[in-house]
């Protein structure tokens, strides 16, 4: 027992030695610059998988497999998610008790405007997602607002996207400094390890995309929202954004944040900025 | 109330070609509610396709099948125009069938 | 990057283990040892979960811990609890050293 920890013990300061000399360069702390952060992040992407049409980056792991998207465009002619987008078609019609609809709540009625969210709220001061945006709007109706995991979040979001189909992600950063704030901030939750696993979402979305964790394909960083929410068959369901951010944190070994925290809605934030211009292509299916 | 099956079936010369996606829970009996009683047993046990008053397609299912389950397959001897009847039954009693016309 | 990103994980798994294996009791463990153990691993894990850095392992080991000592077992609650500890305390080294080691992986 003695030696066996004496040996764990001096591999654990070797490793913590190792690890401290092996520290990078750290960039001095500069002003925060969204664009050249986007158009980084779209270049690393596009030059380390120069076979790929930028467009087909929000595909995610069918853009890295040509007999995984074989498989997903014949499933395409009749997809997974059907049934929740037809509930979902069907929730955002129907009014609340006290006759309001979501179309109140939304501009343009809330059809092909997906792809603005999530936004900047400069009264509140924070990032406000379309999730967060449907439950405030029940909320401010007198409705009860409904998980942000699944079920009829999924739906009515399912629905929304569809209505946005092919139409660029168009996020904007307003010059203010709580905005630039939250996008570095979801920037910073994105590159951050956590877990028992020690995973960062970098570590898997862009380290390995295209490589497998298990027996699953990693889809790229770039775009990897644009296809919001999905039909998972792992789930043997729909999912949101917010369900997909906690799963991630538990399969890492790191404790999920609440729905809508702060850091979920920044990383949204920053996620779906540096993929503007690429195409919404939600609802999707997943493996 | 919409029905559970979605069907398209397209001819192409002599064979024609079917897919469908049906949506029923195919409950394995196996999985646990939130407060923690087993949710019964409750999937399809037989899905039958119909054409021209001939089986073209009978499956037998048990708990295996996923849910909302995709079925893809091809015959022969049918054209454009006809009919093709689906219709299955669960464990529950419960059924369903649908008619759509070959494209 | 791949090697640094092995290397953080052999760092995590170690810390995690380290301290398990650590002292063999010369005596069984009474309720005594139990209590200051479990204090211990109790309020690091209350930090690592200030930080928004906590790990699901922590919460469960520590959760065991207090299971076997109320099933009598001190000798498992200790070792859990000291388990428990390390883990938590690997996750609060793990969130002050992310809050620059974070930059290393950025894309620029």
């Amino acid at each position: 027992m003695k030696a066996r920890t004496s040996i764990l013990l001096g591999s654990l300061s070797a490793a913590l030695v190792a690890l401290a000399l092996t520290s990078p360069r750290v960039v001095a702390a500069d002003k925060v610059d969204p664009v050249a952060d986007a158009r980084a992040f779209q270049n690393f992407f596009f030059q380390k998988f120069p076979d790929v049409k930028h467009e087909d980056f929000v595909n995610g792991p069918y853009s890295m497999n040509e007999d995984m998207k074989r498989q997903w465009q014949e499933k395409e002619e009749f997809p997974p998610y059907e049934f929740a987008l037809d509930a979902g078609k069907e929730m955002f019609a129907t009014p609340f008790k006290n006759g309001k609809t979501y179309a109140d709540c939304f501009p343009n009625g809330g059809v092909g405007i997906r792809q603005n969210y999530p936004y900047f709220d400069e009264k509140e001061g924070k990032v406000v997602t379309l999730e967060l945006a449907l439950n405030r709007c029940r909320e401010a109706n007198g409705e009860a607002p409904y998980s942000y995991v699944k079920d009829e979040m999924a739906s009515l979001t399912a629905y929304m996207a569809f209505t946005s189909r092919g139409k660029p992600m168009d996020i904007k950063i307003p010059d203010d400094p709580r905005a630039l704030a939250a996008f570095e901030n979801g920037k910073r939750y994105f590159y951050t390890r956590r877990g028992q696993m020690n995973f960062s979402c970098a570590s898997c979305h862009v380290q390995s995309p295209g490589e497998r964790i298990r027996a699953e394909i990693l889809a790229p960083a770039l775009g990897i929202l644009n296809a919001m929410p999905i039909y998972r068959s792992e789930w043997s369901g729909m999912g949101t954004t917010t369900r997909r951010f906690v799963t991630c944190n538990s399969q890492t070994r790191a404790v999920p944040l609440e729905p809508q925290a702060d850091e979920y809605r920044d990383v949204e934030y920053f996620l779906s900025y540096v993929a503007n211009g690429l195409p919404i292509s939600g609802p999707g299916a997943r493996p | 109330m919409a029905s559970s099956i979605r069907v398209r079936a397209t001819a192409n010369g002599d064979i024609t070609e079917v897919q469908a996606l049906i949506q029923h829970p195919m409950d394995t009996g196996f999985v646990k509610d939130a407060k923690g009683e087993l949710i019964p047993a409750h999937y399809i046990q037989q899905l039958k396709f119909e054409c021209n008053g001939k089986d073209v397609f009978v499956a037998d299912w048990g708990t295996a099948v996923s849910k909302d389950p995709y079925v893809k397959f091809s015959f022969k001897g049918a054209k454009k125009g006809d009919d093709l009847k689906v219709s299955w039954t669960d464990n529950k009693g419960g059924s369903d069938t649908i008619t759509a016309k070959i494209s | 990057m791949k090697r640094s990103l092995a290397r953080a994980m052999v760092l995590a798994l170690l810390l995690a283990f380290s301290f398990a294996l650590d002292v063999a009791p010369a005596r069984a463990a009474n309720e005594a040892d139990y209590k200051t153990a479990y204090s211990a691993a109790e309020a690091a894990s209350k930090e690592a979960a200030s930080l928004r850095h906590q790990w699901t392992v922590t919460v469960s080991v520590l959760a065991a811990a207090k299971k076997a000592a109320d099933g009598g077992d001190f000798d498992r609650a200790v070792a859990a609890a000291r388990e428990a500890e390390a883990l938590a305390k690997a996750s609060i080294f793990q969130a002050t050293t992310e809050k620059e080691a974070w930059k290393a992986m950025e894309i620029r």
